[in-house]
Order: structure tokens, then sequence, then C-alpha cells
């Protein structure tokens, strides 16, 4: 009988692995719980001369249970984003990543182009804002603000809307 | 005289007795050269001769006392006038007087307690030394050698797992364990991660080894960060029900034991920080303390002992029959059923 069994048994580490439970075949080969897919498309400019401005689609596509629409889809403008990222800022303690810039430079007359409508000046903040939505979307703690979820889901947003945090049953 | 030069001076050394057979240690120092120095434990005799070698011989030299001191202390970087001595030992070898040639003096500290062991950090060293001084009026002459502690723990009697279930509210909860919570230098960390829910975008999870020197107290307590170690554990995106396997070798990283309150002056603390980077590169962590410490060399007694664990682990089960110490829970845990 050896007392000292503890330090024999420290002469070669024991490295076996801990005791782990199978998975189950359905959480292995079943669809993930994180599926969140955000694309920002179809530009369009609507209005004319001064008024003129560009709204892109975006589109949801998830299996999260905070969104209350597995999918989803809803047009929204530049400024509807600068919106969206001051309430993050203020409401959330998320460090909300910048947005492509204003570009009022190109809102200046007497430029070559097309100025903010030029095609590839909207192909380049298209990818910007889907960039930004997308690393926002997925932010566990954005996911509680109201306001996000009125972004991506509502029809329209209700710029005098009562800040909240989602709540879950 | 003896600020032209023409007075007589000595050099002076001080050689250990078992110089030949002690061992040596590394030990990083301040400007993080490592250098070897004689090993010593709690408790140990220090004995060994003082050499006083006349410059000029036939010249005498006058002097106020010869002495030896065995001095543990701990010094603050940013007090660095003031040396906290818990450890002062002195032994007066010549009384004043004058040396009219070189001479050797014997020492020796019977059983000097040695209760913490060398440590030379960011903000804080704690050293031992031996310190021969010829003391006189306007100038000693002294040399210092110093020599390393090393601190040595028994087995602990009490090592439970770590086991923690966290997350955050309907994103991620994992349930993560370590195999013990008191691991030894050369030990293994073996523990897993099982994912009860990721509702986010995992890329990988590594596991950081962090140690904390904490100097200063009350409102002055600073805290030095330090991350040892960054063991990449997952690469790629888990889902539910699965199970990571966690394995990391101890005796790879430089690690000291963990040292708490020291004469009320410093500690040093590590932690394992468990770390889920997602794709967005956000990072979710949890830190859990571990207390590190030394163990002395053991002797090999039975090398049934040792293939009996080498083989259970080649086969992944345990062997009822021919391990009569191991525990039951651990037969449980091997089965392959």
């Amino acid at each position: 009988i050896s007392e000292d069994r503890g330090e024999m048994a420290d002469t070669i580490a024991d490295t076996r692995r801990l005791f782990s439970k199978p998975q189950n075949l359905n959480d292995a080969y079943g669809p993930p719980s994180n599926f969140l897919e955000i694309d920002v498309s179809n530009p369009d400019t609507i209005g004319v001369g001064r008024t003129r401005y560009t709204t892109y689609e975006v589109r949801l596509k998830t299996n999260l249970p905070i969104f209350k629409l597995k999918e989803s889809s809803v047009r929204r403008r530049y400024s509807d984003f600068e919106w969206l990222r001051a309430e993050l800022e203020r409401e959330s303690k998320v460090v909300v990543p910048p947005l492509p810039g204003k570009a009022l430079f190109r809102q200046l007359p007497f430029r070559g182009d097309d100025g903010i409508f030029d095609d590839s000046f909207i192909e380049e903040r298209r990818q910007s804002l889907e960039q930004f939505l997308n690393k926002v979307a997925g932010h566990p703690l954005a996911q509680n603000e109201r306001c996000l979820h009125m972004f991506l889901q509502d029809e329209s947003l209700d710029k005098n809307y009562t800040p909240s945090k989602i709540r879950q049953a | 005289m003896s600020f032209f030069g023409f007075g007589q001076s000595a050099d002076i050394d001080v050689v250990l007795n078992d110089a030949e057979t002690r061992k040596k240690a590394e030990h990083k120092s301040e400007d993080g050269r490592k250098d070897k120095y004689f090993l010593f434990y709690d408790g140990e005799t220090v004995s060994g001769k003082v050499n006083v070698t006349l410059k000029y011989p036939g010249k005498r030299l006058e002097h106020n006392g010869v002495k030896i001191e065995f001095i543990g202390q701990i010094e603050l970087y940013y007090d660095r006038g003031n040396h906290h001595e818990f450890v002062s030992l002195v032994k007066d070898l010549a009384r004043p007087g004058e040396l009219t040639q070189s001479q050797t003096f014997d020492f020796e500290f019977t059983h000097v307690e040695k209760p913490y062991e060398s440590y030379t950090g960011q903000n804080v060293k704690l050293r031992y030394f031996l310190r021969a001084t010829v003391s006189r009026r306007l100038n000693d002459i002294s040399k210092e050698l110093d020599i390393v502690v090393h601190t040595l723990s028994s087995y602990p009697e009490l090592n439970s797992s770590i086991k923690m279930e966290v997350g955050i509210e309907d994103c991620l909860h994992i349930e993560f364990e370590y195999n013990k919570s008191k691991y030894h230098l050369k030990d293994v960390i073996v523990g897993k991660i099982y994912f009860l829910l990721v509702r986010i975008k995992i890329k990988h999870m590594e596991i950081d080894i962090i140690k904390r020197e904490t100097t200063g107290t009350g409102p002055n307590v600073y805290h030095e960060n330090d991350t040892i170690a960054k063991y990449e554990i997952m690469d790629g995106a888990p889902v539910r029900g699965e199970s990571i396997p966690i394995r990391l070798f101890l005796a790879g990283y430089e690690m000291t034991p963990t040292m708490r309150d020291i004469n009320k002056k410093f500690s040093v603390r590590y932690y394992l920080n468990l770390v889920l980077i997602d794709e967005e590169e956000r990072r979710y962590f949890k830190q859990q303390e571990i207390t590190l410490w030394r163990k002395g060399d053991i002797v090999r007694k039975s090398m049934s002992h040792q293939a009996i664990i080498a083989s259970q682990r080649f086969e992944g089960s345990s062997n009822p029959e021919k391990t009569p110490t191991q525990s039951n829970e651990e037969d449980d845990n091997c089965s392959c059923k």
C-alpha cells in the first residue's frame, strides 16, 4: 500500500482528456444557431433635382431568436445609418464602428462627375454600409437595442421612438 | 595617504565550501540576462571562506573590522533607496586592526531561514546574497555573492478542479473545466470547454497565461500584467454540444510559484484567461486564478506504476485490475463504451 501515490503519479504527467458527453447528432449536423446574414444592395436614387437621395435595400436573414422576423427587407438612406450610429453610441456601451464618410465635398457644385450619385461612389458606400451593419448587428450588446431592430426590420424609422432594451421572456 | 593611491588596498572574494557539489539555478536579472547562481533551500547552512588578498604585498592594511553578512531583501524599483531586509545575519571575522598579509576567514551561517523564493520582476526584486566587508575609515572594500533560493511545496492535499458555466445571456454559454486549481511548474493543464449555446460567429479560441505582479499597498497598489503564453486551442466555429480539449504543458514557460503578499510588499499571481474571438474580432473572455507551486525532484520509485499510466493513455481506458490505487472516478471517465 503506497501512501505516496500522489507523488508517484506525477512522475509521468497524466494528460488524459477529461470526460465529455458525446455530442448529439442533431447538434453536430444540424443548422448552426448563429446564422445571421445582412446584405446592403440595390441602390436606388429617387426624387428630382436638389431633393434627390439614394436608398439602399437592407436585407436580413437569420435564425437568431432575438430578431422577431427571420427574414426582412427594408430600404434605408445614408442619414438613417447616421441616426442608427448615433442612437447606438448614446444608448449602448458598444464601441460603434465608423460609417463611411459624408462626402460633403461631392455635394459641391461644378464637379466633373455625378457627385454623390456617381456609380462608383455609391458602390463604395454600399460596401462600407454593409460592413458596418454586419459588425454592429452581430454584437450581443447592440442586439439588445430597440433602435437596431427598428432599423433592420421595421418598415420605417420612427425617430421619436422611446429608446429601450429588448427583453426576452 | 590613501587618497593619492599610495595606500594599501585589497581584493575580497567569497567562496562557498560546497561550490563543487552545489547545484546552480538560472535566474533572469533585471536587464533580462540569464545567469547561474548557487541554489539554496530554506534551512540549509551557508558556509564558506572570505579571501582578503592584499594588492601590494608587504604593505599593511588598516581596517575597522572584517565581517560577512547574509541578507535577504526586497527592493521596490520605484523606491530604490529603501531596501526591506527580512533576513539579516552577520558574522564578525576580524576585529578592527591591521592585516599584514593576505588572509582567509572561515564563516558559517547555520540552518539559515530563507522564507521566500528569489524573484526578479518588473517592479520589484527579492534577492539573497552574502556580503563580505572590510571596513575602513574612508571607504569600505566589499564584495557581494548572490545566491538563488527556491521554495518547495509538497503535493497539495486538496486540489479541486475548476469547473464553471459562464456566458452571455442568449448568445454564448460555455462550461469550462480545468483538472486542478493548483499546478506545479512542470505540470500539465488538462481541461475542456463544452459549448452549451453558440449564437455568435466564433473564429477561434485560445488560453492565455497571465502573470500579475502587484506592488504597493492601499491606494498605491500597482498591478503589472504580463501575458506569458498564448495557446490556441480551437480554430474554427464550434456548435452546441461540442467539447474542445485542453492540454497545456507548463514546463515550456518561464514561471515562478505563486507568491502571495510576500513580507507584505508584493504578490505574484497567475491567471488562466480563456479567450474566444469572433469574426468581428470581438473578444469574450473569462479569467481564473491558478496556484503555481514548485515541486522538489522526486526519486523514481517504481517503473510499473508509470507504465500503467502510459498504457492507459494509449488504450484510452483504465485498467481496474492493475491499478488498485487509482480512484474509481477515473475508471468511469475513461470508459469508451
